[in-house]
């Protein structure tokens, strides 16, 4: 394997080519990694635990595995484009607040709050975008910052208006009924009840996918993650890209929170911290790039699933829960190992360590 | 036919006199060299033409109209395009999505990329320039410097430069990937382009150039077309001419 790798970095242009195997082309696609990862999961909670292998298991694994992937999409697509959201987990519990107070003081159809909270998550979002690209402050810091101001924000104000920790009652109210369909409704397949979240999880993975791989939009995420100068220069819209995405995150914070309001009828204020953390780590075990660049909306919901499925497991193991930190720390580790060997294997397929090596200090920017 | 001509260009920063008189032209179907030492002013020359800087003094003319590039977009728009060193590629992108990048092809009511077209026009143009490449979808990262050069060349060629400046196109390659880099930098001639070569390397200018300018220290220290000139002449004086037969002196060994 060696000598012949060594000889084949030695050859011209066709016969890089010839090297492009099927195996090569699967191995470079991103989400590769996290579906290997899935399937052991599986696998082992299904060996393990006897409550794992029920169907009405499978349908609660999906409905966790799709309150954590519809928020790891956008994430993921920022990350794609070289920013983290830190306000993500919380922009949720701001969202619901927030349509539910305006719903409930103003004793509005709960319509008009799901929508104006529309217009305040995508705000938060625009926020975010704008300080990051105006300051040129590393995200992680802005958003650190949004992410404290609406954590208090959140319990402050809900205190003040309401008098308690936790918003009022809204499931009497008018338009509740409908938007529950909408957002936190049920639905039997083959005697098994599946949560619409589900569907709406695939729904937002497939626009995520198509916007990725199919869309100018998409060349230019992957662009300004990868080389914002060279995005620049080319005459890709940084800016605006950048900002999208963190709307983009805004929008998905404001699903969740709208599902979380009329799943639950109120919402408590001091919700959703720690979350972003979660979003995050689902789309690096997806194969996300932290350094931007790189990444898919699959591999993000692969991340989500794997997460859904340990978060149950250990449940129906019968394991103490306090486990599933762990666990899940040890899944991180491992899939960020197993990205970074897939993806030197992508860029460098068939050399050996010592070659591709030498390969990597020259193809670095 | 003339493209560019300079005629007593002059750029200062502040009191720091950058460029002094500087005259020359660009024709179409004609390689000039540019060469000069770090600091003789080659960088700053190609920004005045690529948009980047606005000259002081004289006059720069692109197709006989006096012209101060406002951006590198109205030079763009104008058919001058740069390849810079630090090259334009995004490298975990496929090859073809950096050749399209910032000017994707789109089709159909949702606007949805144009990927056939796209990857079919990146292989054509390539194979256009001689590079052989049958899988455009590979990462641009994986290809070798002298190839990502000449994939940047293909892109200004394609989206419509007639004019090519080059900053440096040679100067971080090893010896075979230079002289990929120098075919392709004829052929882009041969295509009736107008080359700006700048280097400094003689050896490489002499091999491609039909014009070569000489800066030292923001001043035109040589002006002449290549029957004026023999290699062991412009190296001489690109090493610093009487200086260099001084530090002979100097250096020679007793």
């Amino acid at each position: 394997m060696s000598s012949t790798s060594t000889a084949a970095a030695e050859r011209a242009v066709p016969e890089r080519v010839a090297r492009a195997s099927l195996a090569h082309r699967l191995l470079a696609r991103p989400e590769l990694g996290s579906l290997v990862g899935a399937i052991a999961i599986f696998i082992f909670f299904f060996v393990i635990a006897d409550p794992f292998r029920q169907t009405s298991s499978m349908a609660t694994v999906l409905y966790v595995s799709s309150t954590i992937g519809i928020m790891a999409v956008p994430v993921a697509l920022l990350m794609i484009g070289g920013e983290f959201d830190l306000s993500a987990g919380v922009n949720v519990t701001a969202s619901s607040l927030f349509a539910a107070m305006l719903s409930f003081q103003l004793s509005l159809n709960v319509w008009a709050g799901v929508l104006v909270s529309l217009v305040f998550a995508l705000g938060i979002g625009f926020l975010n975008g704008f300080l990051v690209m105006t300051t040129k402050i590393p995200s992680f810091l802005v958003t650190l910052g949004t992410f404290l101001m609406l954590q208090g924000a959140n319990i402050a104000i809900t205190k003040q208006v309401s008098g308690q920790v936790a918003t009022d009652n809204i499931s009497d109210m008018d338009g509740f009924s409908s938007a529950r369909r909408v957002f936190a409704s049920s639905f039997e397949v083959g005697g098994v009840s599946i949560r619409v979240t589900v569907l709406w999880w695939l729904l937002f993975v497939a626009i995520g996918t198509w916007i990725l791989l199919r869309t100018r939009f998409g060349n230019w995420i992957f662009a300004v993650g990868g080389n914002v100068d060279s995005a620049r220069a080319v005459g890709v819209p940084v800016r605006q890209t950048k900002i999208a995405l963190f709307m983009g995150v805004g929008l998905c914070a404001w699903f969740m929170g709208m599902h979380r309001l009329f799943a639950f009828n109120t919402v408590q204020s001091g919700e959703g911290v720690g979350n972003e953390f979660i979003y995050i780590i689902a789309a690096v075990i997806g194969g996300c790039l932290l350094t931007g660049g790189y990444g898919s909306a699959i591999g993000a919901a692969f991340g989500a699933l794997i997460f859904g499925m340990t978060n149950q497991g250990i449940v129906y193991a019968g394991w103490e829960a306090d486990w599933f930190k762990f666990f899940l720390g040890i899944m991180l580790l491992f899939a960020t190992v197993l990205n970074m060997w897939v993806r030197r294997l992508a860029v460098h397929p068939g050399r050996a360590p010592r070659a591709s090596a030498r390969m990597q200090a020259r193809r670095q920017p | 036919m003339t493209l560019i001509e300079m005629s007593n260009v002059g750029k200062q920063y502040g009191n720091i006199v950058a460029l002094h008189d500087i005259s020359l032209r660009v024709n179409a179907g004609e390689i000039t060299c540019v060469l000069g030492d770090n600091g003789a002013g080659k960088s700053t020359l190609i920004k005045i033409m690529s948009g980047l800087h606005r000259h002081d003094s004289g006059e720069m003319r692109v197709d006989g109209e006096p012209k101060h590039f406002g951006s590198p977009r109205e030079a763009l728009d104008r058919g001058i395009a740069t390849v810079y060193q630090d090259l334009a590629v995004v490298a975990l992108m496929p090859v073809w999505r950096n050749f399209f990048l910032g000017s994707e092809l789109r089709k159909g009511p949702l606007k949805v990329l144009d990927i056939d077209t796209m990857r079919r026009t990146t292989r054509d143009e390539l194979a256009r320039m001689g590079i052989r490449l049958g899988d455009v979808e590979q990462p641009i990262g994986q290809l070798s410097g002298g190839e990502r050069q000449c994939v940047a060349i293909a892109r200004a060629i394609h989206f419509g430069a007639r004019v090519l400046i080059l900053d440096e196109p040679t100067a971080a390659l090893g010896v075979k990937q230079s002289g990929v880099v120098l075919k392709y930098v004829a052929a882009a001639r041969d295509a009736g382009l107008g080359v700006v070569f700048i280097t400094h390397n003689p050896h490489h200018a002499y091999l491609v150039g039909d014009h070569f300018i000489l800066l030292n220290r923001g001043r035109m220290r040589l002006d002449c077309k290549r029957a004026e000139i023999s290699l062991d002449d412009l190296t001489r004086e690109m090493a610093g001419g009487d200086e260099l037969t001084a530090l002979t002196h100097e250096l020679e060994r007793t």
